[in-house]
């Protein structure tokens, strides 16, 4: 090869490296603000799990088994078929993909998944229960949910649970006097049996309930979120290592994740390594016309108030001072009037349908309604259009499903007991 | 200039500063805050009934708690507990007294991340 043809290849080489490098899909740049914003996702900032001061068995492994066997246990129901785990279905995020909830009839709200729920100081949509076993109980008694009754639940525990009960618990009362079926439930028989019952026998029965809740609750504090993709490209970013993080994330997901932080507004409310504030917002989501009226966390508010089963109630282990979400609560005003909890978004994009009613089957409907910005129903929705374009739309549900990952947990809690 | 967590009141009448107990502010955060009242020619005022009112003006809602002074700790310090902001941006706590007779508030504004 002569020395000018030497050039010529040489030439042509630099030539094709510059095409290449004009073309070539440029690494995404982070402003500072970006980058906190980033790193404020990241599971590996997801702090210790907070302590449960109502609840002295949270972190107890025999409560905690217990509980596992109760989340499974069918016994617990009206009909013998339902479960907790019959909603919250371990192999689908602790939910069961339905619109409405389906125990021993249909329920008026969405089953929620349960991973990282021991980080919220409210449970329900509409946070009407203010700890993980004060939620537990709910559905117990909820006409179509187990459709039970707590005296019901007390005596199934003394019979085939009172060792492991009285392990945790210490002894169980003597409840041989008392009726099959009493509880403050809708069923006018059933409910007139429980105000037959003495206050120290309610009373007793109450405990009994609350220590089931408990011992649930010891169970799922077990189930915590897992890193997903995006976690490994913030991790990437953090640590400075362009090469992971284009091995994390494609450029549409990248972008969604930019859209996710900044224009669209996400991360007002799904904030935090769990993407929730845990907070209440009325997004203008509609009313599903079958159902009952429905004003979400005004109405919420009123009953985790009024719950016997809450931080400062009787059955709690906490003192009043240790009860400052509940002391401080916003309980009153229009602001509250459809309000929901935003969800973890995490394992979102295996989660259809979405909003508290399963109101849209898809993530587009998800992101029309957001970018439309609708009236609410009632109350005023917080949102403001966004315009967003298609491409847009589709990048931030490319991030959406960069979000899942497997729960994090033992595998002998993902599963029935043995 | 002012330090960004002390300010007159919007007549004069008070000085009005806080610290917070979580420092530097995070979101979705209970805490606490200590509030000092004193006049404008800095003598501190131990009688103070303080209250408290927030929120976003940018999102049009208020705080998503009712933060309350539960204590007087002397010396023109008060307890302010149940304080949390759910979201970061642009938010303001505003602060109303009323002691000897008069009253005069003032509005902070805080940046949060």
């Amino acid at each position: 090869m002569t020395r000018g043809r030497w050039i010529v290849l040489a030439l042509l080489v630099v030539a094709a490296g510059l095409a290449v490098a004009a073309f070539w899909p440029r690494a995404p740049q982070w402003t500072a603000e970006e980058r906190a914003a980033i790193a404020g996702l990241w599971i590996g900032n997801l702090p210790p799990l907070p302590a449960d001061p109502s609840n002295r068995v949270a972190d107890d492994p025999a409560a905690a088994a217990l509980g596992h066997r109760l989340f499974f246990d069918t016994r617990f129901s009206a009909n013998g078929e339902v479960a907790c785990a019959t909603c919250h279905l371990p192999e689908k995020d602790f939910q069961d993909g339905l619109a409405l909830g389906e125990g021993v009839g249909v329920a008026n709200r969405r089953t929620m998944p349960l991973a990282g729920t021991a980080y919220s100081p409210w449970l329900f949509w509409d946070g009407r229960a203010d700890s993980q076993w004060a939620q537990a109980l709910g559905p117990l008694e909820n006409p179509v949910e187990h459709g039970g009754n707590r005296t019901y639940f007390a005596h199934l525990i003394s019979e085939l649970y009172r060792e492991e009960y009285e392990a945790v618990f210490g002894p169980l009362p003597d409840l041989s006097h008392l009726p099959r079926l009493a509880g403050p439930v809708d069923d006018p028989a059933v409910q007139a049996a429980w105000e037959a019952m003495t206050p120290a026998d309610q009373e007793a029965v109450n405990r009994v309930f609350a220590n089931m809740g408990k011992a649930i609750a010891a169970y799922e504090r077990h189930l915590n979120p897992g890193p997903a993709r995006f976690d490994a490209y913030a991790q990437a970013l953090i640590g400075g290592d362009a090469r992971a993080m284009r091995e994390a994330l494609t450029l549409d997901e990248v972008a969604g994740l930019r859209l996710f932080i900044g224009e669209a507004n996400c991360i007002q409310c799904h904030n935090g390594p769990l993407l929730t504030n845990n907070d209440f917002h009325n997004t203008g989501v509609p009313a599903v016309a079958d159902l009952p009226e429905d004003t979400g966390r005004a109405a919420g508010a009123q009953l985790v108030l009024a719950d016997p089963f809450n931080c400062v109630g009787p059955y709690s282990d906490a003192d009043a001072s240790q009860c400052a979400e509940l002391r401080f609560m916003l309980a009153e005003g229009e602001q509250l009037v459809r309000q929901y909890k935003p969800p973890s978004l995490r394992n979102v994009g295996d989660r259809d349908p979405f909003m508290h009613a399963g109101q849209f089957i898809t993530l587009g409907e998800v992101l029309i309604h957001y970018n439309v910005a609708p009236a609410a129903p009632a109350g005023e929705s917080e949102l403001e259009p966004l315009g967003l374009s298609q491409e847009e739309m589709m990048q931030i549900i490319a991030f959406l499903r960069a979000l899942s990952g497997p729960i994090h947990a033992e595998t002998k809690w993902l599963q029935a007991p043995e | 200039v002012e330090a960004p967590n002390s300010r007159l009141t919007d007549n004069g009448l008070y000085r009005i500063s806080f610290t917070s107990a979580l420092d530097p502010i995070a979101i979705n955060e209970l805490h606490s805050w200590t509030l000092h009242v004193e006049t404008a020619d800095g003598q501190p005022v131990d009688d103070a009934l303080i209250t408290v009112d927030g929120g976003m003006p940018g999102h049009g809602h208020g705080l998503p708690t009712q933060p309350q002074v539960t204590q007087n700790l002397g010396n023109g310090n008060y307890l302010l507990e149940g304080v949390r902001f759910q979201m970061p941006g642009a938010w303001v706590m505003r602060f109303d007294v009323a002691a000897d007779g008069q009253s005069d508030g003032v509005t902070f504004e805080l940046a949060l991340q």
